[in-house]
Parts: C-alpha cells; sequence; structure tokens
C-alpha cells in the first residue's frame, strides 16, 4: 500500500476493518458469543479484545495501542477460541461469526507468562535507574503475572549504544521490546516515517535510515514515539540537571516561561486524572524550586497572535490591492517547531508560506533577555532562559542557529511536562497541595486566546477572535456566543471554515494603522481557514493544495505536528489516548471560558508592550529582529 | 536444463500430459464443473498444511471483487525440498496450466509465480515458456477462444527469506514489503495481494489440478488413503544410495520408502523439513499421509553416524536467523531453544531447564503469529523426545540432573 510520496504504510499491521453496521438491530448486525462461559452479544466486526474491554474482562496488552492501528505481534492478548488449533491474538481477531473464547486457560495464561520471560530476557537494563520506572508497561505485566525469576535468563551486557545524538528524542535500544508502537506512530500515525525493523530473527531491531543517528535523519522531534513506547527504549534528552545547576548558581537569574499544555496535563504525573489544570499550583511550585521569575507563554501566544495575524494582513493586502505574485499564500501557522521541520523536509518549497513570526516559545525567549533584561537590570549574559513545554520538538526549536537574536541563545532549554514533574517531585513538592499564585511582571497574566492554542484549532481560533474585531469593528460575541469558534474544535483530522467578512467594516486599529489605511478592500470578502493536527493530517492537506484544491484557496491555515495539538504533545504524561486528550483539551477550553480576557488584541501587557519597546508596531523592524524568523531547506531523506 | 538427481515416475503427476489439454478442455466446462472435480478429488494443498484446494478455490471465487489474484508459490525454501524444481524445470506445462485453470475457476486476470531468489537460473526458460504459451493463446485475452478469459502470469523473484513461503508473507513481499507475516483473519481469499481476493497455491497443487481436470477426481481420489488422496512428491536426501526426487502414493509407510531409495542402517528421519518432525526406528511403520506423518515432501535419512544433536542445531541454527522477528515467540522463543541445544552440547545443562523449553516450545506452537513460529519447536520437541537416550544417556550435565 504505496502512497502518493512513496512512503509505505504497513499493511502486514493494518487491522481487518470489518464494517460495523450502522443499526445493530437488523438480522446479522450482531453475533452471539460466548466468553469464559457467560453469553455476550456484541456488533459485527468487533475484535475480541475490544468485546472483552466491554464486558470489563482484562486482556494483557503491550503492542496495541489505541490511536495506532494492529500488529498482533507481542502475542500477549492471545486467547483460545473453541474449535482453534492455536491461540488466536485477541486485538486482531474481528468476530464475524458466533464464537466460544476463553480468556484464562492454564493454556493462555502459560502462553503469556512465557512471552513476559521472553521479553524480560532480552531487556537489558535496571528498573530503578530507567525513565520510566513505575510507569513501565513491561514491568506493570511482570507485576500482573507475578514475575519472580527470570525463566529464561536476562542478559546482562548492554547490546546497543544509546543513540543520543538528538535534541529531542534518545533512543536505547536495549530496553527495546519490539512491539513496533514507534514504527507504527512514524509511519502510520505521523506518516514521517524515520523507524522501521531492520534485520530479522535475533538480529531483528528497530533502526532508522541508513542505520544513522536520530540527528541525521528526518525526524522531526515530534516525540509522539515516545509517548507510545511501552518501556524505556525512547525517551526525551533529560535536561534537568543543568538546569538544577543553574538555579544553584547564584550568578544566574533563572526564569521560565510554562506553556498551557503542560499546566492542564502535569496534574497526571501526580495522580490526579487527566483534565486538571495546575497553572497557578505550579507557579507557586517553580517558586520554591528556586527559579526567579515564572511566565506565562501565553503572553507571546496574544503577540504571536498580534505579529502573525498582521503578517496575513500584509500578506492579503499585498496580494489583492497591490498585485504582489510574489506573495505565498495561504500563509501556514510555525509555532509547532514539529510541524516546521516536516515542511522543511518534505515540502520546502513551501517555506515562504510559513508566518515568519516565532513560536510563542522563541519570542518570550528573545524579549526576556533585552526588555526584560533591561527592565530588571541583569546582564542577559547571565539570564538563563526555560521554558515548560508539552513538546520535545521545542528542544530543538531552542538549539537552532536562527533562535540567537537577542545576542545569546533566546531560549536556553525545554523542559518537557514529565522532567518538569520529575525536578518537581525531587524538590519533594506535592504539586496538587500548593497554594496558587500569579504569573510575575513585567509580563503579568496573558489571555484566553493565548491559552488555548494548546488544543488543535485554538491558534486559528485565537486569530480569529482577533482579525473579526479588529476588521469588522464588532464584537466576536455577536457572531460567535461566548466568542468560542466551535467548528474550530473538537479532533477531526482535518477542519475547515469560512468567514465572510460582510459589508461592514470598521476603522482600522492604531496598532497597525501604519500599515493599511483602510478595511475596504476586504469589504464582502470571505476568510477561509483550515486546521490539521498530526503530520498525517496536515501532509492531506499539502497535498491538496500541491493540486490546487480546495485548501490553496485557503488564506490561513493552523498545523501542528502531534495529533490532538500541544496538549498530545510528545512531552507530555505518558499514557496518551484519545481519551485522555479530551480531557486535557476540556480543561484548557473551560479555563479559557473563566477569563475576563479572551482576545489577544485586549490583553494589557501586549498593548503594554508595543508602546514601550517594540514601539514601531508590529511587523516593524524590530520586531522582525527579535520576534521572526527564517526557515532552512532541508532533505527529502537525511537531514 | 534437466535435473541431475534420481527420479521416479509415479502413476498420477507424472502420468501422460499433453501440454495445454487441461486449458483447451475448460471451454467445455464452467468453473462449476472444475470445482466439483476438485471436490470430489479431496485433493489437499501441497505446501504442507494441507487445506483442501476446493475449499480455497471456491472461496475466493465467490468473493465478490472485480479484482482477483492467483499465486503460485514456488519460494520453495524448506530444507530439503527440491520437488518444485524439478516440476518447474521439466514439467512446467502442468504447473502453468493448473494456473490457468485455476484463474478461470476463481476469476482472476492476473497471476504470479513467485520464484526462489536462488532459482533465478532457470527464469530465462520460464519466461521463454510463458511467451509460447501466449504465442499459442494458452495465456492472454480470450484463452483458448473463451471469452471474456483473459489472464496472464508475471514471474517474480523472491530475495532468500525463508519466511516468504509463508503465504501472506509471500504476498507483502510481492507488494514490495517487509516479508513478514500478516494476522489472520482475513485471509487471503477474501483480502490477499493488494487487499483483494486471492489464492496461493504451491506449485505441486497446481500440477496435480492439471491431471483432475483430465482424469476426474474420481481418478485421482483412487491413489493414497482415503484422507491423503493422490500422490506426493517427496525430495529424498541424505544418507542414503538414491537420494532424488520421487512420486509415490500417500499412505507409503517410511520402511518402504526408506528401502525405495536404499538407505542403510537409518537411524532418523527427518519429514517435512527443519519444521517437520525427526522419527526414530521404533516409528518407521508410520505412514507419509496428512494424517500421520504430514510433510512438503522434504525427507531427510540419518544413519547411525550421524549425532543428533547436531542435527537439531543445525535446524535450530536456521530458525534464530529465517525468522522475520516480528512476534516474541518465534523471535525470542527460537534463540532459547537453540541457547539450550548449546547447554545440551557442552553439558551444561540441568534437566528442569531443558523441560522449561519444551514447554516453552509448545507455547510457540500455539502462540506464534504464523506457521513458522508454529511450526519451528517440532524438530526440537522430536528430537528430543525420540532420540533422548542418545542425548541425555549418561550425561546428567554438569549440574546434576
Amino acid at each position: 500500500m504505496e502512497n502518493k510520496n512513496g512512503l509505505r504504510a504497513p499493511v502486514s499491521q493494518k487491522p481487518h476493518v470489518v464494517p460495523k453496521p450502522e443499526d445493530t438491530s437488523t438480522i446479522g448486525g450482531t453475533v452471539s458469543i460466548e466468553i469464559n462461559d457467560v453469553k455476550y452479544s456484541v456488533p459485527l466486526g468487533t475484535t475480541i479484545l475490544e468485546a472483552c474491554r466491554e464486558n470489563h474482562i482484562h486482556i494483557p496488552t503491550l503492542c496495541h495501542h489505541d490511536d495506532l492501528c494492529i500488529a498482533g505481534v507481542c502475542r500477549l492478548c492471545v486467547v483460545e477460541v473453541t474449535g482453534m488449533r492455536t491461540l488466536q491474538a485477541s486485538c486482531a481477531y474481528p468476530i464475524t461469526a458466533p464464537i466460544k473464547i476463553k480468556t484464562s486457560t492454564p493454556m493462555v495464561r502459560k502462553a503469556r507468562r512465557h512471552i513476559i520471560d521472553l521479553m524480560l530476557s532480552e531487556h537489558h537494563g535496571e528498573c530503578y535507574s530507567c525513565v520510566r520506572n513505575n510507569n513501565c508497561e513491561l514491568q506493570a505485566l511482570a507485576k500482573e503475572y507475578g514475575v519472580d525469576c527470570y525463566n529464561f535468563g536476562h542478559v546482562k551486557e548492554s547490546q546497543y549504544e544509546i543513540d543520543d545524538s538528538s535534541y529531542s528524542v534518545v533512543r536505547d535500544m536495549d530496553k527495546c521490546v519490539l512491539c513496533k508502537r514507534c514504527v507504527r506512530t512514524c509511519i502510520d500515525l505521523q506518516e514521517v516515517g524515520v523507524l522501521e525493523a531492520i534485520n530479522r530473527g535475533g538480529e531483528t531491531m528497530i533502526s532508522t535510515f541508513m542505520d544513522k543517528q536520530l540527528a541525521d535523519v528526518i525526524c522531526i522531534n515530534c516525540g509522539q514515539c515516545i509517548n507510545r513506547c511501552p518501556t524505556g527504549a525512547l525517551h526525551e534528552k533529560d535536561t534537568s540537571d543543568d538546569i538544577w545547576k543553574a538555579i544553584d548558581d547564584h550568578a544566574k537569574h533563572v526564569v521560565i516561561q510554562t506553556a498551557p499544555s503542560p499546566r492542564a496535563a502535569i496534574g497526571e504525573e501526580f495522580g490526579l486524572g487527566a483534565g486538571h489544570s495546575m497553572t497557578y499550583e505550579l507557579n507557586t511550585a517553580l517558586k520554591r524550586i528556586g527559579f526567579d521569575a515564572v511566565f506565562d507563554t501565553n503572553f507571546t501566544a496574544d503577540l504571536t497572535i498580534i505579529e502573525e495575524g498582521t503578517e496575513l494582513i500584509i500578506r492579503l493586502y499585498k496580494a489583492l490591492i497591490e498585485k504582489d505574485k510574489e506573495v505565498a499564500l495561504p500563509q501556514f501557522t510555525s509555532c509547532s517547531p514539529g510541524w516546521v521541520k516536516y515542511l522543511e523536509h518534505f515540502y520546502p518549497e513551501y517555506i515562504p508560506n510559513l508566518s515568519s513570526a516565532k513560536s510563542p516559545q522563541q519570542m518570550f525567549g528573545a524579549l526576556i533577555k533585552t526588555f526584560y533584561a533591561d527592565k530588571v537590570g541583569v546582564d542577559a549574559k547571565d539570564i538563563v532562559s526555560v521554558a515548560v513545554m508539552p513538546c520535545s520538538a521545542k528542544k530543538f526549536e531552542c538549539n537552532r542557529p536562527e533562535m540567537e537574536d537577542s545576542g545569546f541563545k533566546d531560549v536556553d532549554y525545554g523542559l518537557t511536562t514529565r522532567e518538569m514533574a520529575k525536578m518537581i517531585k525531587e524538590a519533594g513538592i506535592h504539586l496538587p497541595e500548593m497554594p496558587k499564585t500569579h504569573f510575575d511582571s513585567p509580563f503579568g497574566d496573558a489571555s484566553g486566546a493565548g491559552l488555548i492554542f494548546g488544543a488543535t484549532g485554538g491558534v486559528m481560533e485565537a486569530a480569529i477572535r482577533t482579525v473579526v474585531e479588529f476588521v469588522t469593528g464588532n464584537k466576536t460575541e455577536d457572531i460567535f456566543e461566548k466568542a468560542n469558534i466551535l467548528p474550530l474544535r473538537g479532533f477531526e483530522g482535518i477542519k475547515y471554515m469560512e468567514i465572510p467578512i460582510g459589508n461592514n467594516v470598521g476603522p482600522v486599529p492604531d496598532l497597525i494603522k501604519h500599515l493599511v489605511p483602510d478595511w475596504n478592500w476586504l469589504k464582502g470578502a470571505v476568510l477561509k481557514v483550515a486546521v490539521a493536527h498530526g503530520t498525517a493530517n496536515a501532509k492531506k492537506i499539502m497535498e491538496d493544495i500541491k493540486r490546487g484544491g480546495k485548501f490553496s484557496e485557503c488564506h490561513f491555515i493552523e498545523f501542528m505536528a502531534c495529533p490532538g495539538g500541544c496538549i498530545g504533545g510528545g512531552g507530555q504524561p505518558i499514557p496518551t489516548t484519545p481519551e485522555i486528550r479530551k480531557k486535557r483539551a476540556e480543561a484548557i477550553y473551560a479555563e479559557d471560558e473563566s477569563l475576563e480576557i479572551r482576545k489577544s488584541h485586549d490583553n494589557p501587557s501586549i498593548k503594554k508592550i508595543y508602546q514601550e519597546f517594540l514601539n514601531e508596531g508590529p511587523c516593524s523592524h524590530l520586531s522582525h529582529k527579535l520576534l521572526h524568523t527564517h526557515y532552512k531547506k532541508r532533505g527529502r531523506y537525511i537531514a | 536444463m534437466k535435473n541431475k538427481t534420481n527420479q521416479s515416475n509415479g502413476k498420477v503427476l507424472f502420468s501422460q500430459y499433453n501440454r495445454g489439454d487441461a486449458i483447451k478442455k475448460l471451454s467445455g466446462l464452467s468453473r462449476e464443473d472444475v470445482l466439483y472435480e476438485l471436490k470430489v478429488s479431496k485433493l489437499k494443498g501441497r505446501g504442507g498444511a494441507g487445506f483442501p484446494t476446493s475449499t480455497k478455490w471456491m472461496l475466493t471465487a465467490a468473493a465478490v471483487s472485480q479484482e482477483k489474484y492467483l499465486i503460485c508459490n514456488a519460494d520453495e525454501g524448506e530444507p530439503g525440498t527440491f520437488k518444485d524444481r524439478v516440476l518447474l524445470l521439466e514439467h512446467s506445462e502442468l504447473v502453468f496450466d493448473g494456473m490457468v485453470v485455476g484463474a478461470y475457476t476463481i476469476g482472476a486476470k492476473k497471476g504470479f509465480v513467485y520464484l526462489r531468489g536462488e532459482y533465478e537460473y532457470m527464469l530465462s526458460s520460464l519466461e521463454d515458456f510463458l511467451e509460447t504459451m501466449r504465442n499459442d493463446n494458452l495465456l492472454g485475452e480470450s484463452i483458448c477462444g473463451i471469452k471474456g478469459f483473459d489472464f496472464d502470469i508475471e514471474i517474480r523473484l523472491g530475495s532468500g527469506a525463508y519466511v516468504c513461503g509463508e503465504e501472506t508473507a509471500l504476498i507483502e513481499s510481492l507488494e514490495g514489503h517487509r516479508g513478514e507475516a500478516r494476522n489472520r483473519p482475513p485471509f487471503p481469499v477474501s483480502k490477499g495481494y493488494k487487499g483483494k481476493p486471492t489464492t496461493v497455491n504451491n506449485v505441486e497443487t497446481f500440477a496435480s489440478v492439471v491431471h483432475i481436470v483430465m482424469k476426474g477426481g474420481e481418478w485421482f481420489q483412487k491413489h493414497g488413503t482415503d484422507k491423503s488422496t493422490g500422490s506426493k512428491l517427496f525430495s529424498v536426501s541424505g544418507d542414503c544410495e538414491r537420494p532424488g526426487v520421487y512420486e509415490l502414493p500417500w499412505g507409503t509407510k517410511i520402511s518402504e520408502l526408506l528401502e525405495i531409495i536404499g538407505a542403510k542402517n537409518t537411524k532418523a528421519v527427518q519429514v517435512g523439513g527443519a519444521s517437520g518432525i525427526c522419527v526414530n526406528k521404533s516409528q518407521f511403520e508410520r505412514t507419509l499421509a496428512y494424517e500421520d506423518c504430514s510433510t512438503g515432501g522434504s525427507i531427510m535419512v540419518f544413519n547411525e553416524t550421524r549425532n543428533m544433536l547436531h542435527v537439531l542445531k543445525n535446524f535450530m541454527e536456521f530458525f534464530v536467523e529465517e525468522s522475520c522477528g516480528q512476534c516474541t515467540p518465534c523471535r525470542i522463543g527460537n534463540t532459547k531453544l537453540l541457547e539450550g541445544v548449546e547447554m545440551l552440547e557442552s553439558d551444561e545443562y540441568t534437566f528442569a531447564y531443558i523441560n522449561k523449553l519444551k514447554e516453552l516450545g509448545k507455547t510457540m506452537q500455539i502462540a506464534s503469529k504464523c506457521g513458522l513460529g508454529q511450526s519451528s519447536p517440532n524438530s526440537f520437541l522430536s528430537i528430543l523426545e525420540n532420540f533422548k537416550d542418545e542425548i541425555f544417556n549418561g550425561r546428567g550435565g554438569k549440574y546434576g540432573k
């Protein structure tokens, strides 16, 4: 099954999807089965695993993941099906006829124990020195099956060198159990295709193109493989020790910015269910750890909206009024570093379409080492700037050579949510019990528009809240109830929306008055926007644009590398499932709705920074120097 | 190019047949007629698994699809088999005519021969043969004047992976992917090559079909036993005077075969290749048949001078290398079994651990994803059982019993 770019989806691992009937009340819509002598009726095409889960019968799994296509390779989920000589992998067996299933016979239990024993025999590493200690699926299975010895031995020496060449993702193949979740994530879910199995038999291992290091291949650093790895074979490159060092060094002024998605998810690391926002508790914890100041990335998310929105208006004006054929439209968002690198590798000819605006993390970095340094009177060289991000690609982003516009590395360290939680635990702090503290001045709190950047569609929603008010002079609430732009929310892979401007346009706001004289040229126009999350969906849009399809007519498109957007980022707590991502998104939208200021241009701190510092306005010389960047054409096969 | 091995021509496969006859006969037969004769013949797949051919063809014929495929599995990779080589080289007409009959029956327009990489040397002569068939309208459009019956055959070379003899791994390989077995269900008859209904049969199965079409299912099923009808080609190798390819009726006793091939002082016979079972003297009266000692044709004979542990080690090394590596029981299990053999070899074993490995072997047989892992412990289990005196006699291992 080869798709247009020659990337292959491993059909061997595609599930056998028997279309489930829409109406299960029709004859043949359901099948009567027996599980452990109890009768059930399930919709035709249900897998044995689904049927068991539905009826609260536990089946152990390892290679199975809710986000991924079915592999059926670990064989842990085997069950007995009456009449069949061999055991059947319940994840890969669709029920199409009445069958009798036994899920816990001596044969089944023995087989499962054998499989765990075999995996442990080749799994090198000690649990207590593993990043996934206490959150490892193999460890949990060993416990579940009462493993008290290594029945088939245990590898004592490391077999593979650790690949820590990448800024973001570390591969430790000694811990790999060859479940191929990472392969399916990379090839099927993300359609990047960096990881695949090589060799055969006992020599089988997961590798990259020509067995190169991760830094030298087309890895986009999205970290989705990390989120789905059942063991510690894949993890982010931990930089928390460097940050401890900086905190302990009194000559350093260590500041930290927190993004909305880690705040919505970090509670999970402290035993809370998904969907508990810890924004203000986190501020307290960070101050107690020893950070000198805590800032809200949403502030620069608001700034991104102003800069990126202005850039869009300039592009539209140039294209529509000045008839400039060089202007690249649609404009693509650039806040997801995974997406940016994906585009640089796979569609470098579309680099001009990427907004030149930096991501919120990098804008903040540039401001901290210039504006903030001046303000508090600290030498920028003594500032250590840290960012808590839901993202592994942010580690790569802050190390891009283009990101030194302040004269220093704009952001010194990108920390994942997981690393942050580890530091908090190390400091002896139980996050959920922290009192609440506000963010530090001079940036203060931010708007709800910046907050919703965390969920897929959020950047676009924030942009539209501002653009609508800028252009029409009306309130967003007049068009969208409570300013919630629902068509842009939810987890559909690709979302598309048209916003008619109408014939009533307002005055051009002062902030951008120097750029466009009036809005008359937008009268009657229809703004077309689209949203994609996960690079597989991004690819669909890009292919459509190449063909000159519907999306080539768009004006502005939001792309996020990770499924679900930042809340499903590669630095977020493990596990991740559609259900968990939904709850994290709900937490973000709920927090947005609770805020008074929900539009970027209403944020008083934003108004202030354009008065005090960026006083030539958005997309001006200074803002271009500090807040905008450029991109790099990269190879299609190697970095 | 002729084979240099010994051959015996039996009464079924090597009986009289003229090139193209079965295809010409199709104009007077409906696909149901062919299926009926197949059903009566009780022909089972000759690759080793023994699935009824009529059922497989009927399922593919009944599958609703505009596109169907027919594949001839000529990836003859089981250690000790070389009978397909003889069929392809010297009786190409049986194989290709059988494929045309198959295509007619299931409704395929395209067929593939998945030829073992090592058989590349026969590629050009096979291509020439296909060209002659095209010239004679035995392939191509409206074959033999049957309107709407279009079919052609393409030969593709394998690249040396044993697992690609497993039909779903073969299909993956044919599609250009890594050779790995698929989950079943779905079976190829409903979702095979490119997701379309596909019949995959062994070379010898197609050759048998030709005779069934010509002489009838009734005639065919008179040969062999009740459950194993017709005859079988055996590839005989090892310690005997006349190794080679033999056509014998199913139901032949192992002792009879040993007589025919001139085997002396035989200690062991490996039936069915590396994935088969190894029998000792006390079992030589067993018969070669699906219901007793089932085989895809490989017969390896070992005389008294052979070290059975060494034989076993050889097989296990083969599986460790040839497992595709996707499923846990097969990938790691075979390595563990090989380690066990090495422990036995160096006397560094305990009975307790060997027994653990036997249990592991049984798990592999039922929990592996495909036939490779399911059959790879067979020789381990059967050799340790049938030759325990030789292997364990006087050897309790360094660590006692």
